[in-house]
C-alpha cells in the first residue's frame, strides 16, 4: 500500500502532499524534512528506491520536481515507479492542453501564481488515480475524461454565477 | 471574469513566492492566517464561495508546510455545499487537511452517507474518494454496508464502483468486520469476472487485502486470478487504453500474482498448469529493452511472478532458472535491476534447496558491497548476512571487515553487528572468532557495543585452549599507540585473567603486562578503571613468588583510588588493597572466573531488534524477555527445591519484592559478619530479576553467598539484559565463599541443563502441521533444532532430516533410528556422530509405502549435551495421506463406481458422533489439505459433501477412493460418513483416517505439556514428548 505521496522541489519546496495513513502535523513535516534531505542529496545516477525508517521510498525526478512515494516493505517497487510514471503523463497531457503544450511541471513551478486551481488539477488526476493507497485506474485516457468532466462541472457553475450576478447587477442598476 | 474573484489568492501566492526568505514568508503566511481568522470569526455568515476562497488559501499554506490548526470546521462544512465547486474544494481540503482522528470528521458522516446513497454520480464520487482516503472506524462501521451495494449494483457505472472498491478496501482495513465473510465471498469471485479493467484493478487490490487476512473463505477466487493472468499474459480482448507501453496492464498482472501468494498451495493440477505455463512465460519472455518505462513495468511483472515460483515452491528446474535470471539481474548496468535482484535474492534464501546456486554468485554479491548507491550497498549486506554459513563465512565476515573501514558512518554500525554475530554463528574456529572480534573492535570501536566484547569473554572463559591465544592476541593490541577504549576493557580483562598463561613469552612477564596495561589508565574513563583495578589484583595474585616492587606499585595505585569520588572505584580499591594483604587466601578469593553456561547469543536479539528503530519498542520487547526468562527459571526452580509448593504462580510472582528486601538485608549481615568489605552493587534495573531468581534460592544457601551468588545465576539464563551481563562479567565483588557458591553454581548449572533440553513449541503440534505440508520444523529444543523437507510421488517419498547443532560446541553421540511400522520401508542414510558447533547436516530418508495402514514411523533421536543425554522419539509425517494423490471425476465416473463398489467390505459406512462442529466450507478445506479433492455439486444435498482421491502403494495399484460425508445441519457433531475403494484394507484405513481428523481438529492445540518433575533429570524429554508415549504403545 502507499502510505503517502509527496511533490517536492529540487530546492526543498513542498509541492503537493497526500497521506494515506494517519500521520498528525508532527509527523508529516518530519518525513518531509527527514526524506528531502534523504532524496535531494543523491546523485542521478543511483537507483530509485531509498530505505528509510522500516519505510521503502520509491523516488523520480521530473526537470525540477521529485515524485516520491511511501510503500510498505514488501510492496513491489518497480510497479509503484511506473505509477508515478503513469501519474505524470495524466498531469502531462492535462497541463499540455491548457497551456500550450508546456510540460506540467513548468507549469508548475512558473504558473502556479496564476493557475493555482488548474494547479489543484494535480490533487483531482491524483484523486482519480489513487484511492486508500492502491490504484484505482490505469487507462490514462479515463482519467483526462474524468478530470474534464469535473473542468466543465465547475465552469459551468462559473458561468452560471456570473450570469446570476449579472442579472443581480443589472436588476440593481 | 471568473478569476477575477480568486485574485486575492493569486495575489498572496505571488507574495509568498516573492519572499526573499523564509523568515519574510512566515510573517506574511501568519498575517494571511490571521486575516482568515477573523474572517470566520466575524459574526456575518460567510457566503460558500467565500468559505471557497479562505479554504483554498488554507490549503496552499498548509501545503507549504505551516500548521493550519484552525478553519478545519469550514472545511468540512463545504462538503454539505449544494454546489460541485464547493463540495468539491470541501471534500478536497478536508482530506488534505485532517486525517482519520480528527474529531471534526465525526460531523460530516450524515452529509457523507447522503451523497453516498444520493443519485449524484459526481457527489457519490467525491464522497468515496474522500472516505476511501482518510475514512475510520467510525465511518466502517456506519458506511461499509452502502458501499458493498455500489460496488455490486448493476445499474452503477464503472467510475463509482471502482471507487467503492478501493474505498471498502479502506474501511476492511480499518475494520475486518465489516465484510461480513459468508456473503461476500461470492461476490467477490463475481467481481473478479467484470469486464472494466478500472474496475476489476481495484476489485483485486480489494482481493489482496481479503485474502492477506483470511485465504480459507476465497479458495474460489483462486481460479479466477489464473484466468485473468491468462487473459492478460495472452493479451486477449484487452482495450489498448489498458496497455501500458505494449504490456497488458502491468499493475492488474502484479495484484493478481500478489493474490496468489497469500493461499498456501494450489491443489488443482489443472490450474496449477496453467498458471506455470503464465509464469513460465513471464520468466522467459522478459527482455531488456531501452524504452525505462517499458522495461520498469514488464520487470515489475517479472519479479512479481519470481516471488509466486518462490511461494508456490515450484520444481527444480524453474526455481534453478529463477536463480540464474537473478544471478544476471545483480551484474546489470541499471541500479534499480540490480537492487531489486539482490532483494529478492534474499527472498529466496528461504527456499533449502537454492543456496548452493546462490552461493555461485558471492563474487558478484561482493562487488555491490562497493556500489556507488547506499540502498544496494545496504541490500548487500543483507544478502551476505542470509546467506553466510559455516562454508563461506571466513570470506565474507572478512570482506565486510575490509569494507568496514570505508563504509559510511550510517551502516558502520549494523555491519559491525552482523560481521559479529556472523563471526559468532559460524566460526570454522574459534581463535579465528577471536580475531574478528579484536579486529572489529579495533575498527570500528564506537560501533561495537558491550555485548560484543562480553560474548568474546564468555567464550574465551569456556574454551580453556583459546585462552593463551586470546590473551597473546590483547597483548599485541596493547602495543598500539592509540587504541578504542573497548579494546583497553577487553585486553584488560583477558590479561587479567590469563596473563599467566603467557608467562615465558617475552614482554609478558607481569610487570611488564601490568605497565602496558596501566599505560593506559589515564586514556580512560570512569568505567573503564574498576575493570583495569580488577586487572591489577589478579596480575598481583598470578605473580608467584610474589614480586615486591609490582606489590608496591600495584598498592599505591590502590592507596590512590581509596579516595576516588567515584564510588564503584573507590569500593575496589579498598576492597583489592585490604584482599591483596591477606597472601595465600587471595589465590581462593580471585581465583579463575567459572564458566559461563551455555547461551542464546543477546546479539541475534538485538539484530532482530535493529530492524526496529524506535528505542521504547525494543525497550518493550526487552522487558518481555526478562519476564519470560523469570517465569522460565521460577517455574523450574520449583520442584527442584524439593519444598512442597503450595504456592501458585501468582503468589511467586510477588516474592522479587519481598526478597528484594531480604536481599538488601543479607548484603549488609554478610559485609560485618564476614568483616570484609565486600558488598554488591548490582545496577537498580536489574534488582528485581535478581531477587526473582533468589527468592527459593536465597533460603536454601547460606545467606552470605546468595548474594555473591547471582551474579554468576544470573548469568545462566536465557534472554538476560545486558545489563545483567555486565554484573556477570565484570567482576564487582570477588568471592568470598568459594566454596559454598561453587556448589551452588552446581546446583543451578543443573537447573540450566534441565532448560536446555526443554523442547521449544510443541512437539505434536508440528508433527500435524508437517502432516499438511511437507517442510518445516519437527522438533527443537535450545541445542537442536530439527527439520524437515519431503518430496512424495506415488507410492515413493524421500524425506531430508535437516539436523542443525545451534550451539558452539559440537553435538556428540548422535544417533538416529527409525522404527517403521510393517507398513512402511525406510532406509535412513548415516546420521553422523558428531555435529559441529553451529553446522547442520542433512540426512536423507527414503521411504515406500508397501499397503494401506494408519500407522506411524518413529523417529529415535539421541544426542548428548554436556555430561547429559537427550533423548526424543519423534512421530515422522509419513502418514497415509501423503501417499494420496487429489483427483477429480466427473459425476458420470463418480456415480458408476459409487455404484460398482456397493457394500462392504469395500465399502464402509459409519456414523460418526462427537465430530467437532465444522461448517462445509471449513470441512472442504480440510478435506482439500489432506489432498481429498471435494466435488462440489455432485451430492444434490447440499448439506452432503463429495470427495475423491487416489491411493499409492507397492501392493495395490493406484486406486479410485470415493468418500461421502452426510451432515445434519441440525446438529453438526454428528455425520454419516462413506467410504469406498476396490481394496477392503483401504476402505477401513481411509474411514478411520478421516475420522480421527474430524473426530480431533489437527490444528487445535494441546494444553502445554506439563513441566518435567525435575526429579529425573536424566530424561524429562521422553516424559513430555508424544512420540515416546506413541512409541510405548507401539
Amino acid at each position: 500500500m502507499i502510505q503517502f505521496v509527496l511533490l517536492i522541489s529540487r530546492q526543498g519546496k513542498v509541492r503537493l502532499t497526500k497521506w494515506y495513513s494517519p500521520y498528525t502535523q508532527k509527523e508529516r513535516s518530519k518525513v518531509i524534512r527527514e526524506l528531502s534531505g534523504v532524496i535531494l542529496t543523491r546523485g542521478p545516477k543511483l537507483c530509485n528506491f531509498v530505505e528509510w525508517r522500516g519505510h521503502k521510498v520509491v523516488y523520480k525526478r521530473y526537470a525540477s520536481l521529485y515524485f516520491c512515494m511511501g510503500i510498505d516493505q514488501e510492496d513491489n517497487e518497480l510497479e509503484v515507479l511506473e505509477i508515478i510514471h503513469h501519474y505524470v503523463e495524466i498531469l502531462d497531457r492535462y497541463f499540455g492542453s491548457v497551456s500550450e503544450l508546456r510540460p506540467w511541471f513548468i507549469v508548475c513551478e512558473l504558473d502556479l501564481i496564476f493557475n493555482f486551481h488548474k494547479y489543484n488539477a494535480a490533487y483531482y488526476a491524483l484523486d482519480e488515480l489513487l484511492i486508500a493507497g492502491e490504484l484505482q485506474e490505469s487507462s490514462k485516457k479515463t482519467v483526462a475524461r474524468l478530470i474534464a468532466a469535473q473542468d466543465s462541472l465547475v465552469e459551468a457553475a462559473k458561468e452560471q454565477a456570473s450570469s446570476l450576478s449579472n442579472i443581480i447587477s443589472q436588476a440593481t442598476k | 471574469m471568473a478569476l477575477s474573484g480568486m485574485r486575492g489568492l493569486s495575489v498572496f501566492i505571488s507574495d509568498i513566492r516573492n519572499c526573499p526568505n523564509k523568515e519574510q514568508e512566515r510573517l506574511r503566511v501568519d498575517k494571511e492566517l490571521g486575516n482568515i481568522r477573523t474572517r470566520f470569526k466575524s459574526e456575518k455568515g460567510l457566503t460558500h464561495y467565500e468559505k471557497k476562497k479562505y479554504v483554498w488559501k488554507m490549503l496552499y499554506i498548509h501545503m507549504l508546510g505551516y500548521d493550519v490548526d484552525f478553519g478545519h470546521m469550514e472545511a468540512v462544512s463545504l462538503i454539505s455545499a449544494p454546489k460541485y465547486p464547493e463540495k468539491q474544494v470541501g471534500y478536497i481540503v478536508t482530506s488534505s487537511l485532517l486525517n482519520e482522528n480528527h474529531d471534526f470528521l465525526r460531523l460530516a458522516i450524515n452529509t457523507v452517507r447522503n451523497d453516498i446513497i444520493g443519485r449524484n454520480e459526481t457527489f457519490q464520487c467525491l464522497a468515496l474518494t474522500m472516505v476511501g482516503n482518510i475514512g475510520g472506524r467510525e465511518f466502517s462501521e456506519s458506511l461499509a454496508p452502502d458501499v458493498q451495494k455500489l460496488l455490486i449494483s448493476s445499474s452503477c457505472r464503472p467510475l463509482v464502483r471502482k471507487k467503492a472498491a478501493l474505498c471498502l478496501l479502506r474501511l476492511y482495513r480499518k475494520n475486518p468486520d465489516v465484510v461480513n465473510i459468508d456473503g461476500w465471498a461470492d461476490r467477490m469471485a463475481q467481481l473478479l469476472d467484470e469486464r472494466d479493467l478500472g474496475v476489476l484493478t481495484s476489485s483485486t487490490s480489494l482481493l489482496v487485502a481479503l485474502v492477506s487476512n483470511n485465504h480459507e473463505a476465497y479458495w474460489s477466487c483462486l481460479p479466477k486470478c489464473v484466468k485473468i493472468l491468462e487473459r492478460l499474459a495472452r493479451n486477449q480482448d484487452i482495450p489498448q487504453e489498458y496497455t501500458y507501453y505494449g504490456i497488458p496492464s502491468p499493475w492488474l498482472q502484479v495484484k493478481a500474482m500478489r493474490a496468489l501468494q497469500y493461499f498456501p498451495t494450489i491443489e488443482d493440477p489443472n490450474i496449477r498448469r496453467s498458471l506455470f505455463e503464465v509464469l513460465q512465460r513471464i520468466l522467459m519472455g522478459t527482455d531488456v529493452v531501452k524504452n525505462v518505462n517499458k522495461n520498469n513495468a514488464s520487470h515489475a511483472v517479472l519479479f512479481e511472478a519470481l516471488a509466486l515460483v518462490m511461494h508456490l515452491d515450484a520444481e527444480k528446474e524453474m526455481m534453478s532458472q529463477c536463480v540464474a535470471l537473478l544471478g544476471k539481474f545483480i551484474a546489470v548496468r541499471e541500479p534499480n535491476i540490480r537492487y531489486l535482484g539482490l532483494e529478492n535474492m534474499s527472498r529466496m534464501l528461504m527456499v533449502t534447496d537454492v543456496h548452493d546456486s546462490i552461493k555461485r554468485h558471492q563474487a558478484q554479491i561482493i562487488t555491490s558491497l562497493k556500489d556507488p548507491d547506499i540502498s544496494i550497498r545496504r541490500r548487500a549486506l543483507d544478502l551476505l548476512y542470509g546467506m553466510c554459513d559455516v562454508s563461506n563465512a571466513k570470506d565474507i565476515v572478512e570482506e565486510l571487515l575490509q569494507y568496514l573501514s570505508a563504509a559510511d558512518f550510517a551502516m558502520r554500525e549494523e555491519l559491525s553487528l552482523k560481521a559479529a554475530i556472523l563471526a559468532e554463528k559460524f566460526a570454522p574456529d574459534l581463535s579465528w572468532y577471536v580475531d574478528v572480534i579484536l579486529q572489529l573492535i579495533d575498527k570500528a570501536g564506537d560501533f561495537v557495543s558491550d555485548d560484543i566484547w562480553f560474548r568474546v569473554v564468555q567464550f574465551v572463559t569456556n574454551n580453556e585452549d583459546l585462552q593463551p591465544y586470546a590473551a597473546a592476541k590483547a597483548r599485541e593490541y596493547l602495543d598500539k599507540p592509540a587504541i578504542h577504549e573497548t579494546m583497553v576493557k577487553v585486553s584488560a580483562y583477558l590479561l587479567g585473567e590469563y596473563s599467566h598463561l603467557l608467562a615465558r613469552r617475552p614482554g609478558c612477564s607481569p610487570k611488564e603486562i601490568f605497565s602496558v596495561i596501566h599505560e593506559k589508565l589515564p586514556t580512560v574513563s570512569t568505567t573503564t578503571i574498576p575493570i583495569l583495578l580488577s586487572t591489577y589484583a589478579k596480575i598481583l595474585m598470578h605473580t608467584q613468588p610474589a614480586d615486591p616492587e609490582l606489590q608496591k606499585i600495584v598498592w599505591a595505585i590502590f592507596n590512590k583510588y581509596e579516595s576516588c569520588i567515584d564510588v564503584e572505584i573507590q569500593q575496589r580499591a579498598v576492597e583489592y588493597f585490604a584482599l591483596s594483604k591477606k597472601g595465600a587466601a587471595l589465590m581462593d578469593i580471585l581465583a579463575e572466573m567459572p564458566k559461563f553456561p551455555e547461551r542464546q547469543s543477546a546479539l541475534l536479539k538485538k539484530a532482530e531488534d535493529a530492524e526496529v528503530d524506535s528505542a521504547e519498542q525494543s525497550a518493550i520487547k526487552l522487558r518481555a524477555q526478562q519476564q519470560m526468562s523469570n517465569a522460565l527459571v521460577v517455574t523450574d526452580q520449583r520442584p527442584a527445591n524439593g519444598a512442597p509448593q503450595t504456592v501458585g504462580e501468582l503468589s511467586l510472582v510477588k516474592i522479587p519484592s519481598m526478597s528484594g528486601d531480604q536481599h538488601a538485608s543479607t548484603d549488609q549481615g554478610l559485609s560485618q559478619a564476614n568483616g570484609t568489605l565486600t558488598t554488591v552493587d548490582p545496577q537498580p534495573a536489574s534488582v528485581d530479576l535478581l531477587g526473582d531468581l533468589l527468592g527459593p534460592l536465597a533460603i536454601e544457601g547460606p545467606p552470605g553467598a546468595a548474594v555473591q551468588f547471582e551474579l554468576n545465576a544470573v548469568s545462566g539464563l536465557e534472554g538476560v539484559p545486558s545489563s545483567a551481563d555486565y554484573a556477570a562479567i565484570v567482576p564487582v565483588g570477588e568471592q568470598t565463599n568459594t566454596v559454598q557458591l561453587m556448589n551452588l553454581l552446581e546446583h543451578v548449572l543443573m537447573y540450566n541443563a534441565m532448560l536446555f533440553k526443554q523442547p521449544i513449541g510443541n512437539i505434536n503440534e508440528r508433527f500435524y502441521a508437517l502432516c499438511l505440508k511437507d517442510s518445516g520444523v519437527l522438533y527443537e529444543d535450545p541445542n537442536i533444532q530439527i527439520g524437515i523437507k519431503a518430496e512424495w510421488r506415488a507410492h515413493q517419498g524421500r524425506l531430508v532430516l535437516f539436523l542443525g547443532n545451534k550451539n558452539t560446541s559440537p553435538l556428540v553421540s548422535v544417533q538416529a533410528l527409525i522404527l517403521p511400522p510393517v507398513h512402511l520401508k525406510i532406509e535412513l542414510s548415516l546420521v553422523p556422530e558428531t555435529i559441529p558447533p553451529r553446522a547442520q547436516v542433512q540426512c536423507p530418508l527414503e521411504l515406500m509405502n508397501l499397503h494401506p495402514s494408519r500407522d506411524v514411523a518413529v523417529l529415535e533421536f539421541s544426542y548428548k549435551f554436556g555430561t547429559n543425554m537427550v533423548n526424543v522419539k519423534l512421530r515422522l509425517p509419513a502418514v497415509l495421506n501423503k501417499f494420496l494423490q487429489p483427483i477429480s471425476v466427473s459425476a458420470e465416473e463418480f456415480f458408476l463406481q459409487w455404484r460398482s463398489l456397493s457394500g462392504p467390505p469395500l465399502k464402509l459406512q459409519e456414523v460418526v458422533r462427537g465430530v467437532k462442529p465444522l461448517s462445509l466450507t471449513e470441512m472442504t478445506s480440510l478435506f482439500n489439505s489432506f489432498r481429498l479433492t471435494v466435488c462440489p455439486g455432485l451430492d444434490p444435498n447440499p448439506n452432503n459433501l463429495v470427495a475423491s482421491t487416489t491411493f499409492y502403494s507397492e501392493s495395490t495399484r493406484p486406486m479410485l477412493c470415493l468418500i461421502r460425508i452426510e451432515t445434519d445441519p441440525a446438529d453438526l457433531t454428528q455425520l454419516r460418513m462413506t467410504v469406498a475403494s476396490g481394496d477392503p484394507t483401504l476402505t477401513f484405513e481411509l474411514k478411520e483416517f478421516i475420522k480421527e481428523q474430524l473426530v480431533s481438529i489437527p490444528t487445535a492445540s494441546r494444553p502445554p505439556a506439563p513441566a518435567p518433575p525435575a526429579a529425573q533429570p536424566t530424561n524429562p524429554a521422553a516424559l513430555t514428548d508424544p512420540g515416546a508415549l506413541l512409541a510405548g504403545l507401539l
